[in-house]
Formats: C-alpha cells, structure tokens, sequence
C-alpha cells in the first residue's frame, strides 16, 4: 500500500511540474467567471469565452486574463461585466489598453477574488447549516440519475426520487457537451439524454432540492459533471451554486472522449482546486475502465487509477473527505465466485482509502432487457455495497440496458437498496473474511499488481503510460485528442492568477 | 418417428394425451399457464395519486389496451403525484405466425477461424473497417464490444481478427468524420453504434450519415451496418443501412455478415477494390 502511494506521489509529481507551467483557455475563462464575468453577446456566445479569445489571439494569455481585465478595469474605470460586454460588442480590445501599473492591477484583482471567494464560502457554510439543521442520509448514500432533457421535468422526476429516498441527485448532461469548448447558457428544455450544465440549471435545481430536502427532512445533495473541454469554469458554476457533488477525474476525459492530455492535466488541476475549496466531494471515473477492459483482469488498474487520482486531489488541495474514489460492479454474472471478487475489491478499496467516502457503480455492462434478472443482480451490488461501507451508492436500475429511467424504474431500485441496506445493516460488522480464503488472497492479489504498475507508470511517465493504452485498453497521444491548442505556456513570473493563492491557502487555515 | 425425435418409450409421441392441443400457428396468444389464455403482466405509472379510483383507472386503462379480467395486483403511490401499478390479464388478440417474417441480417453466425479463413481465400488482403459511435451519442459500451480485443462475453471483438484491420474512432465522431476516415483507409465497411438516444435523436444521426456517404458518393461502395439496443435489421434497411444489429448480437454475428455481404458483392461483380 504505502509502494502504491510512493509511485503515485512521484507519478503525479513529474505530471505537476507540467502543469504548473502551463494555464489553458478554459482556466482562463474560469478565472473571467471567478473575477465576475456572466452572461453570452447578442450572438449567444458566452462572454469568458469572448475575453480569453481576444487575449488569446493577440498571443498574450500567457500572462493571464486577470492581469488583462483588471487593467481594463482601470484604463476605462468600469466593472469587469461591462469591460466584457464591450469587448462582446467589439467596442473594447483588451490587449490595445494602455497598460496600468502592476502594483494597482494586482489590487483590483485582489479585490474581485476576495468577493468571489466570500460568495463561494457563504455557499460553503450555508451547506454546513442545512446539514445541520435537516440532518442527512445514512451512508451508502442512495444516488440517482435524473435525464429528461428538460430541467422542469428533471425536477418533477427529482423531487420524486427525494421522497423515495434518494440522498443524493445527479443531472445527467445532454450528450455532447464534454466537446464544447464553451459553457452554455440559460435553461434547457430540449437536451438528448440530458440537459447543459448551466448555470440557470444548476440554480434551478438546487432550488427544487432545498425545497424537498425541507419537505423530507433531509439534506439532499446535487450532483453534475466537470468533466470535458470545460472542466475549471464548470467548478467554479458549481461553487458558486452550491453543488455537492462534481464528478472529476483526472484522466477520464483524455481517455473517454479523447481530450488532449496535456489540456485535461491542468484543466482538472484548477477545476480540483475550485471544487476542494468549495467542499464539493469529487467523484472520480475509474468504473468506467471497466466498460472496456474486463474486471476482473484489470481490476487493478482500476485501484492503481484511485491512487493517482488521490494524489492529483492532494495537491489540489482537496482532502480526503471529499474524494469519491470510483470503482464498479461490473464482473460478468457467469463467473463463479465472481460476487467473492466483487466482495475482495470493494473491501479492499474500502480500507485502503478509510476516510474517503467511495464511490461505488452498478453494473451495467452485464445488464440485459431482462429487467427481473437485472433486479436480482442490482440486489447483489447493493449487499456487496452494505456489507462493505461504501461511502456513495449509485443505484443500478433495473432498465438500465434499455432506456434512460422511468419514474418507476428509479422507485423499484430505490426500495430495493433501502431493503438490502435495511435488513443487512451491520452485516458486515459481524463478518470477518477468512484467512487466506479467496476473498482475501484476491485483495492481497490485486493490490501487489497495482503497486506493480504503478512502479512501472512512474518509471514511464504518465503521458507516455496513456500512450501506451495502460488505462481501459485505449491509447491517446500527448498531442492528439481535443483542445491542445488551448494549453499555453504560462509566461513565467508574469503570469497572473490571484485565485491559485486564495483557494490553496483558504485550505490551511 | 419422426427424425431428431427421441423416445423413452413410455409416451408415444405422435399421441398426445387427451385435452392437450398443440398450438393454431395461425393464431398464437400469451401463454400463463395453459394454452390459449392470452396471459400477460405489465407495470406502469400513472400521474395520479394512488387510491380506489387511480386502481379502476389503471383497470381500465389495461382492459383499453386489449387485456380482459385486467386485475392490478399492485398499486403504490410512488409520489404524491404519481401511482404506480402491476397488472395481470388475458389479452384478447392473437397473431398469424405462420405468415410473419422477420428478416435477419445473418442466418448462420460463422466462427472466428472460419471468417479469416473465409477472407483469406475469398479476398486475399485483410478487410478494412471502421467503426464509431456517433454524433450525440457518448457511450462506447456497443461498438467496443464489437470491435475491441477482448469483446464481449466471452466473444473477443473484430480487431482480434486476423482478416480484419480495425479503425475504431470512439464516441461522439460526426459523420462527416466517419466518411472522412473510411474515405481516407478505402474502408470495405462502416460499423455505427447508437447507444443512449432520447426522443428518436438516433434516428435523426443514422438518417444523417447515410446522406453524408451518398454525397461523398462511397455509399454504394461500402457496406454499412448499425447496432445498438433499438435496432433491428429491418429498421436499419429501411434507414438506408445494408444490416441492423440488435440487443445480443456478438462480433461474430457482425463478421459474418461482412463478409457474405462483400462475398457476394463480389461475385455479383458490384465494385470492389483491391488490397
């Protein structure tokens, strides 16, 4: 254990130097968002993106857009929204301002952060309060999709689910959006398999859970993604509307949708920081693994990914508490002994990562029209769950081959998972598994060939392991994929981002 | 007797035991639990909340849909708004099944050994495929588990093939994209996927890029095949697809078809190229 979190230190070590050399547009746009920029121009183009284009097309973002909007700021004495606004009608070009003093542009930006870091720690505090004035769900928290398309119908199907039972709501995004490189705007009533995170959506649903969560008694935490091209400023949306819970992995996106590496690696940097500080647990994807690769032969890249992950979270500040860790439920249902291993992983992750509350997915790959057989093999994830203590429970629906959820396919596995975890409650307490038995072997197992290919990854490198297909069977490229040319080297002493500071320290005290 | 049939020599098969009927293929119902009873269960919500009248609702709603002696057996409120119900009955309506057809894209799935074999002797160069997941969709899970290494299940995937070189481009791939890259390889066939859809978007994608392959004019040229958990072969044909693969199908189903289908074409003397 403690050679894994050696190799996974020194791996994300020698990825850090990178990445801290390095900023990327969508840093940028999150820090135009943090210093208060909203809104889109008469086009429906989202003003951060329209600032950090212009700077970005002169060459210069190398310094950092803060620098940029706060002498803009100063030069034409108005606030940092209508500096953007002109930019968006093409009033205003931010790099043609005559340049202020370096000493006052650091002031003003100091300024606009601190407000922003204020709001997001009310939001932060306000979370504390309800938590403690409403109480909450017992671990594993029950965690359920909403994925209409239409945020208004998103909250009917919601609310429902809260009365149910639910402890925690995610918004599945409408697919596509992990390639925008640009957030959208405003409500969504028409997504595919889901809706935008926005801004508006998120307010909108938070909206709806508060009010539930009175109405059951019970805080009810929101869920979205950070992932894709948009990573930091999506963070800082959900910082700012109390979000809970912000899936964020640090490889998933170069692996998964083929996001260049090097923008993931310092996209994923600033979007943690942001989360670390706002106290949204972070969900990481390493479940996803094994959709491609087969789980019990790559179990263990599953947990060497949870070490590196672990690592990035550290020195992004965000501690352990707030580390969903992800893993799955996913070995084919005609191995015998295969629920033994299922058994061996989720209790090894358990106590592997003890304070960090786990993420643990249903099965999917295995899952088949057959909605009875599929009731029956949730039922099994949902023991293995309880009697090893997993921390964040995503509940596997019975339908999940066929369609997005139906209200009722969302009520019969909630009650599934509330008997399971009813009648088997200290199960696990009472269990001890067998010395040298096969539960145990297995963990003994899997965990010395992850501290075997950590050692190998840190004597690889990380981008060149990816190259290599070391993680779900795929290979990516350190310059292929979406978005490098948005990875900008940052122009050393003069880059400017007043946020890293505030955010790494607002953890220390 | 009658071949393939065996007996232990207690029953004769050719007499059946009195009151038992064999089934009218001509006009097939449910079976529950004796021939002819037209037994059927669904579930279903609906937006009311739960009570005596939301129960006759839901019986009568069950007897609209064809279903006589409809019973809910269940009723729960799952939501104040929202009620939902299991429901037994006996449907009334019958089908013909002796003159129903259901095309299938393949009819003998061949093994892995014989498709290369199949591809050595009848093309001599290895067969060029390019596979993606597209437009809206995000989810991989079907077309990896066609092409990838390892499969699905036990079936390993086409790239395991020897007679198969596999370009397989992932999610969300735009169409112009998928034609841009069978352009580039001189692909001998197209393998789409569409997972996750929501309000029919996925037909909308496949209708798409059938029009992009005929505008690059490689449509003709090249075969193309979809698979996912709404797609059936006859779908597909009518979408303007050569084969549609639906839930169960492995990578072997998928082989075969190529292969026959390029065979064929070959023999026909449709255009081919060469390795």
């Amino acid at each position: 254990m403690n050679k894994c979190r050696e190799a996974a230190g020194k791996i994300v070590q020698e990825t850090q130097k990178f990445i801290e050399a390095h900023t990327t547009t969508s840093v940028e746009r999150a820090v135009a968002r943090l210093l208060g920029i909203d809104g889109v121009d008469s086009q429906g183009v989202p003003l951060p993106n329209l600032v950090v284009e212009q700077v970005q097309q002169a060459g210069l973002l190398n310094k950092g857009i803060a620098y940029w909007l706060a002498n803009g700021v100063l030069a034409l004495g108005m606030t940092v929204q209508e500096l953007a606004v002109r930019v968006g009608e093409g009033q205003v070009n931010l790099v043609k301002l005559p340049s202020q003093g370096i000493q006052q542009i650091r002031e003003i930006c100091a300024g606009l952060a601190v407000n922003t870091v204020k709001e997001i720690s009310r939001q932060r505090s306000r979370r504390e309060e309800l938590l403690r004035e409403l109480g909450e769900g017992q671990q594993p928290y029950l965690y359920v999709i909403v994925a209409t398309g239409n945020i208004y119908e998103d909250v009917i199907q919601a609310q429902a689910a809260v009365r149910q039972g639910a402890d925690i709501i995610a918004v599945i995004r409408s697919t596509g959006q992990s390639l925008l490189d640009y957030v959208p705007y405003g409500a969504t009533t028409e997504g595919f398999g889901g809706t935008f995170a926005t801004r508006e959506n998120f307010r909108i649903m938070r909206k709806a859970l508060d009010e539930v969560a009175g109405e059951v008694g019970r805080y009810v935490r929101l869920t979205n993604y950070c992932s894709g091209l948009c990573m930091p400023e999506i963070a800082v949306m959900g910082a700012l509307e109390r979000l809970d819970v912000m899936l964020n992995d640090s490889m998933y996106g170069i692996i998964f949708r083929d996001i260049n590496m090097q923008r993931t690696f310092v996209d994923q940097y600033f979007s943690r920081m942001i989360n670390g500080y706002s106290g949204i647990v972070i969900n990481t994807g390493e479940d996803n693994y094994l959709t491609t690769a087969d789980a019990v032969e790559a179990a263990h890249t599953v947990l060497a990914s949870q070490f590196i992950n672990e690592q990035f979270a550290l020195v992004s500040g965000v501690p352990e508490e707030q580390m969903g860790l992800g893993h799955a439920f996913e070995i084919t249902p005609e191995l015998e002994d295969g629920f033994l291993l299922e058994l061996a992983q989720a209790q090894l992750v358990r106590e592997i990562f003890p304070k960090a509350p786990i993420k643990y997915m249903p099965p999917t790959k295995f899952m088949t029209g057959n909605i009875f057989q599929g009731q029956v093999q949730n039922a099994l994830f949902n023991v293995a769950s309880i009697m090893t203590g997993q921390g964040i429970h995503l509940l596997g629906m019975l339908t999940e081959a066929i369609h997005t959820p139906f209200l009722q396919d969302r009520y019969l596995s909630l009650e599934n998972a509330r008997y399971v975890f009813k009648t088997m409650r200290h199960l696990g307490e009472e269990l001890e598994f067998k010395e040298d038995g096969v539960i145990q072997n297995r963990a003994g197992e899997v965990l010395l060939k992850a501290a075997g290919l950590l050692e190998e990854i840190a004597q690889l490198g990380l981008m060149t392991a990816i190259s290599k297909g070391y993680f779900g069977d795929i290979s990516r490229q350190p310059d292929g994929g979406k978005g490098l040319s948005g990875v900008i080297r940052k122009a050393d002493s003069y880059y400017y981002n007043p946020f890293i500071k505030l955010f790494m320290r607002g953890r220390d005290e | 007797m009658k071949p393939g049939q065996k007996a232990g020599g207690l029953i004769n098969p050719d007499q059946k035991p009195e009151g038992l009927i064999s089934p009218d293929l001509t006009r097939v119902m449910p079976y529950g639990d004796s021939l002819n009873d037209g037994a059927v269960q669904l579930s279903f919500t609906l937006p009311v909340p739960p009570g005596a009248r939301a129960k006759e609702a839901a019986r009568q709603l069950a007897e609209k849909m064809g279903l006589e002696q409809a019973q809910v057996v269940h009723m729960e409120g799952i939501d104040p708004r929202f009620t939902f119900f299991v429901v037994y009955g006996r449907s009334r309506h019958w089908v013909d099944y002796s003159i129903i057809k259901a095309p299938q894209a393949v009819k003998q799935v061949m093994s892995k050994q014989d498709v290369d074999a199949f591809i050595r002797t009848k093309f001599g160069r290895r067969l060029r495929i390019v596979g993606a997941c597209i437009e809206s969709d995000a989810h991989t899970v079907g077309i990896d588990a066609i092409l990838n290494m390892k499969g699905y299940n036990g079936h390993k995937g086409l790239e395991s093939y020897h007679g198969f070189e596999v370009h397989n481009l992932g999610a969300q791939v735009p169409g112009a994209q998928v034609a841009a890259k069978a352009i580039q390889v001189d692909a001998d066939a197209i393998l789409i996927s569409q997972v996750v859809t929501q309000k029919d978007i996925h037909l909308t994608n496949l209708t798409k890029l059938v029009e992009i392959l005929e505008a690059e004019g490689i449509r003709e040229r090249i075969v193309l095949a979809v698979g996912g958990p709404r797609i059936n072969h006859q779908l597909a044909q009518e979408l303007g697809y050569d084969a549609g693969f639906g839930p169960g199908t492995y990578a072997g189903d998928v082989a075969t078809f190529i292969v026959e289908e390029l065979a064929t074409r070959l023999e026909t003397g449709t255009e081919q190229k060469g390795g």
